[in-house]
């Protein structure tokens, strides 16, 4: 039974649409892109919640909302309690102390013309209280150090760091204000595999160093199995499934998921063959207009008239021991154990 | 239809074709960037070889040179800056990169077919797809424009495009990226090329759609009993569906072998280390393996063998010698003095 | 394979950076670029001599240019006049050199005053968006939809009427100013809306940084270049139109010298005398040119390439 005042991060019915205007002069609402439509999430101190889904499934938008970088439509993102939704001016500044955010492309999100020292630093300009004038650099260089670059390269511009490195810079910069609470938004996606292996590395290291607490968000099923303790599914901007990793590999229960696991390439040739192979029919639906009652009827092969007029809720079924959002949901081991 | 056996009977006719030698064979291709910066070994002493019916894999990170040597095959690299300084590309006997300009057009899209990871913009965007396929079959079968959209599609249909008639005057942005990549692809295979190289087909796409067009691809290929060259730098894409892969390092083929053998027991140590690096879907808990360094800049090739400065196990002899590709068994090499080391043997 | 556990194990420190040793920032890798080009060095050296002729007009000539002798008339190069006499017997490289000055001012002048309401009007428009956005886009669109020549002539004579406004150089310059701000605001609108949307810029507001932050630390530093480029630009261009003007009448006047008044005047007697004509002309042309070239070597030296 977890214990509620465990809980660092949660969101309650999370929902962002961003409407679809027409016109030049005045703008008239037609429409809305449903990028996330009801999502509850909890994570708890210390651990890694890997949030999966493909291109479209809304999980990018979410990570916007848990760092205000996008204000909700409705629903609460509650950072130890507070709902930082809400919050604005100083008090919302304050509450960015407790969640900061590992952005994707390390070649855009430094600014080209600052050197590394400033951008690590400037959280520290912003919020004064952090750390007194005096103790910054050194501060600075300390963070540097913990990410395992040189701290004499303070002076130098991001354009003189691999990928790698930038991406290593990021990680300092979001770790400046100590956080308890750090998203990962795609943070390897852009990299090369052998530099992803260091970067999990370094932030499975810090996890344990500092005690943080991770939302894992990425494409890639295989890195956030390794990296996360529970996992979260997404499609068209709902969660379908969500459990310890243990469940949600190796006995997924909704469609979803099982057609996603088995699509994932694994490196081991003697699987040839032997792996469930499910494939889906189908584009993905547009996030504006997404399908009446169960989003995923349209591409499921247990689809029934059913799923069309009743929405299955993430919750514990029958057959189901962790929350699943399928009205037929069942355990079936896709990747098949060598 | 003249336009078809016309161009067969010229590719055929050129100078040294042998119908029974080896589809594809490369050898110590050579490939430089003159820049600014000073000269950019891309590729340096490549080679491989491909049958007919056999997926070769080439496995490498950003910057090993294995676009480039594509590029190389097919001739379209950008010269200047990129000059091909060295090597031999033998289709079935012939050399194309002695060729004439005229021949090697002809060679390329009838025999030899390329796909690459970005079809945005590998299709023209102002133009149906309908129309740049079927272009394809009138310039290069000279065909009317009421059978060149029939042929159209077809290739649609082939490639399990749904509703190929309904869709065939749709524009590039009109179809989801699975769906532009399978246009690509028809477009590739509209002239029954005997080779097709996929630069990264399914890199940009999402692993659902990856799996769905990996299987087409696998499919098409049976049918036809063409030779494939995947390129990428997924090795579980490449252990689903490659015979033989050839892994590549700054520019060279370190290591060369069945898809099995390579999986299992790597006979290099970059390709060791890149294996332990990669997470895997159905582990958890191992601790990644990371290789320490940075790829080295293509204008500074360390000496001797390039991996040296990160290798577990390099020694004084790495950074003087260069080593010779060594063959461990039928159709097995590596580049490393210290093969057996590796192998544990 | 005890090798391989030892590397797992380790986690590279003290990473070397890649190329270049020292601390560059992008305006040194950018002078870098700049030092190699013929092109910008060309440029260079045309504007430097025409600023100098500008600022120190006797290092170049001694002759006065408002000494004119109705008898020299369209004489030829003779003695100090290397360009001869134009057709109330003025020193024509007399008139060129100082007409520099005029030239120079007003177009220097114009573009600041363009520049700064440009900026402010893109910067608006492009950070704040929403109603702000909509309504200062639309007050430049409809600024454009005025012809400029059109324009320049209506507001020029305007201007002109004005009592303080001697030798029109500040009519000149302020219809420049006020007809030229529109193109920089559009650029710098679009400048700025690429910066806002970078990921950096994301992650300042993530860690609290307010607008003021935001746009004096990241935004306007990374939208400057391509500004300042059109601004040079927007510099060549408008002592030519500063030229037009004048040669229409409704520039500069009175005891005013500027190359455009001089090919306003020639035009008239060019069979007769083509010098008066052409000495000034070549010298509009170059220095427009050396502007527009050095805009486009400074534009590709700051070319953000990923590098």
């Amino acid at each position: 039974m977890s214990d509620v005042s465990d809980l660092v991060l949660e969101t309650r019915n999370l929902v962002k649409h961003f409407p679809i205007t027409q016109g030049i002069v005045f703008k008239t609402k037609a429409g809305a892109v449903r990028a996330v439509d009801g999502v509850d999430l909890q994570l708890r101190r210390g651990e890694t919640l890997g949030i999966v889904g493909e291109s479209g499934c809304g999980k990018s938008t979410l990570a916007k909302l848990l760092v205000n970088l996008e204000k909700p439509t409705s629903g609460e993102v509650l950072v130890r309690g507070e709902n930082i939704a809400r919050l604005s001016g100083q008090s919302l500044r304050r509450a960015r102390r407790n969640i900061q955010m590992v952005l994707q492309d390390p070649y855009t999100s430094l600014n080209p013309r600052m050197t590394v020292g400033d951008i690590i630093g400037e959280p520290f300009e912003i919020h004064p209280d952090a750390v007194p004038r005096a103790g910054r650099a050194r501060a600075v260089q300390e963070l540097l150090d913990l990410v395992g670059l040189n701290p004499d390269h303070v002076n130098r511009y991001p354009h003189q760091f691999s990928g790698g490195q930038r991406q290593r810079i990021g990680i300092a910069r979001a770790l400046a204000l100590r956080p308890k609470i750090i998203v990962c938004d795609e943070p390897v996606s852009a990299l090369d595999v052998s530099i992803q292996a260091q970067v999990i590395n370094l932030l499975e290291r810090l996890q344990g160093e500092l005690g943080l607490s991770y939302i894992f968000i990425a494409h890639d099923l295989s890195v956030v199995r390794h990296i996360s303790d529970r996992v979260a599914v997404m499609y068209l901007g709902k969660i379908v499934e969500s459990g310890y990793h243990m469940a949600i590999y190796e006995q997924p229960t909704h469609p979803y998921t099982q057609a996603l696991l088995s699509a994932v390439p694994v490196p081991d040739p003697r699987l040839r063959g032997r792996r469930d192979h499910i494939e889906l029919e189908g584009d993905v639906p547009s996030p504006a207009d997404p399908p009446s009652g169960c989003r995923f009827r349209t591409r499921c092969w247990k689809a029934q008239p059913y799923c069309a007029d009743h929405e299955p809720l993430l919750q514990i079924r029958q057959r189901s021991p962790h929350p699943s959002a399928c009205h037929y949901a069942e355990i079936r081991d896709v990747i098949h154990r060598y | 239809m003249t336009g078809v056996t016309d161009i067969k009977a010229q590719i055929d006719a050129l100078p040294g074709l042998d119908p029974r030698a080896p589809l594809l064979h490369v050898e110590d291709l050579q490939v430089e960037f003159r820049t600014r910066d000073g000269v950019a070994k891309a590729v340096n002493g490549a080679g491989f070889h491909l049958a007919a019916g056999e997926t070769l894999a080439l496995l490498g990170e950003s910057g090993c040179g294995k676009s480039v040597t594509a590029q190389a095959v097919m001739g379209i690299l950008d010269t200047p800056p990129a000059h091909v300084t060295g090597g031999r590309v033998l289709y079935r006997g012939v050399d194309l990169l002695r060729l004439s300009e005229e021949d090697r057009r002809k060679v390329r899209a009838n025999r030899i077919a390329m796909i690459f990871q970005d079809a945005l913009s590998a299709l023209n965007p102002v133009y149906s797809i309908g129309f740049q396929l079927a272009e394809v079959f009138r310039k290069h079968r000279g065909m009317s424009r009421k059978d060149a959209k029939r042929r159209a599609i077809e290739s649609l249909d082939q490639v399990r495009v749904p509703a190929a008639r309904q869709r065939i005057d749709d524009y590039p942005h009109q179809f989801s990226g699975g769906m532009r990549q399978r246009v690509m692809i028809a477009m590739a295979l509209a002239l029954d090329p005997e080779v097709l190289i996929a630069d990264e087909p399914t890199t940009a796409l999402d692993v659902t759609v990856q799996a769905q067009i990996m299987r087409l691809l696998a499919e098409l290929q049976h049918q036809r009993n063409m030779g494939l060259i995947l390129i990428t730098h997924d090795m579980g894409v490449v252990a689903d569906v490659a015979d033989r892969i050839s892994v590549m390092y700054a520019g060279k083929v370190v290591e060369e072998a069945p898809v099995y053998d390579i999986y299992e027991r790597p006979a290099h140590p970059y390709t060791q280390a890149l294996l332990a690096s990669i997470p895997r879907l159905d582990l958890k808990g191992r601790q990644l393996n990371v290789i320490r360094g940075l790829p080295p800049a293509l204008t500074d090739i360390p000496s001797g063998c390039a991996f040296h400065p990160r290798c577990g196990y390099a020694r004084e002899i790495c950074r003087q010698e260069q080593p010779p590709a060594y063959r461990i068994a039928p159709h097995r090499e590596s580049r490393c003095h210290f093969i057996r080391e590796v192998l544990g043997v | 394979m005890s090798d391989m556990n030892a590397l797992a194990a380790e986690t590279p420190t003290r990473q070397p950076a890649a190329p270049s040793g020292k601390s560059r920032s992008l305006a040194a890798d950018a002078w870098h670029d700049l030092r190699r080009s013929k092109i910008f060095w060309a440029a260079l050296v045309i504007i430097a001599v025409v600023l100098l002729m500008a600022i120190w007009p006797s290092l170049f000539t001694s002759a006065d240019p408002h000494d004119c002798v109705l008898s020299r008339r369209h004489r030829g190069a003779s003695g100090g006049a290397i360009f001869g006499y134009d057709f109330q017997g003025c020193d024509v490289y007399a008139k060129t050199v100082y007409g520099a000055r005029y030239s120079i001012a007003v177009g220097v002048f114009s573009v600041l005053i363009a520049g700064v309401i440009g900026l402010t009007v893109g910067l608006s428009a492009g950070f704040f968006g929403g109603w702000l956005d909509a309504l200062l886009s639309r007050f430049v669109d409809v600024m454009l939809g005025v012809p400029f020549l059109l324009g320049a002539i209506v507001l020029g004579k305007r201007l002109a009427a004005d009592p303080g406004n001697s030798n029109g150089v500040l009519a000149v310059t302020l219809t420049l100013g006020i007809l030229g701000w529109t193109t920089a605001a559009r650029v710098m609108r679009s400048s700025v809306i690429m910066a806002k949307n970078q990921d950096y810029v994301a992650a300042a507001r993530m860690v609290g940084a307010g607008p003021v932050r935001l746009i004096f630390r990241h935004i306007l530093p990374n939208s400057m270049a391509p500004y300042t480029v059109v601004l040079t630009i927007l510099l060549g261009i408008n002592i030519a139109s500063e030229a037009t003007l004048s040669f229409l009448g409704v520039g500069l006047k009175g005891d005013a010298v500027s190359w455009g008044i001089s090919i306003s005047e020639a035009t008239g007697y060019v069979r007769v005398a083509p010098g008066p004509l052409i000495w000034p002309s070549v010298f509009l042309a170059a220095t427009v040119l050396a502007f527009i070239m050095l805009g486009d070597a400074v534009r590709d030296a700051f070319d953000p390439k990923l590098r």
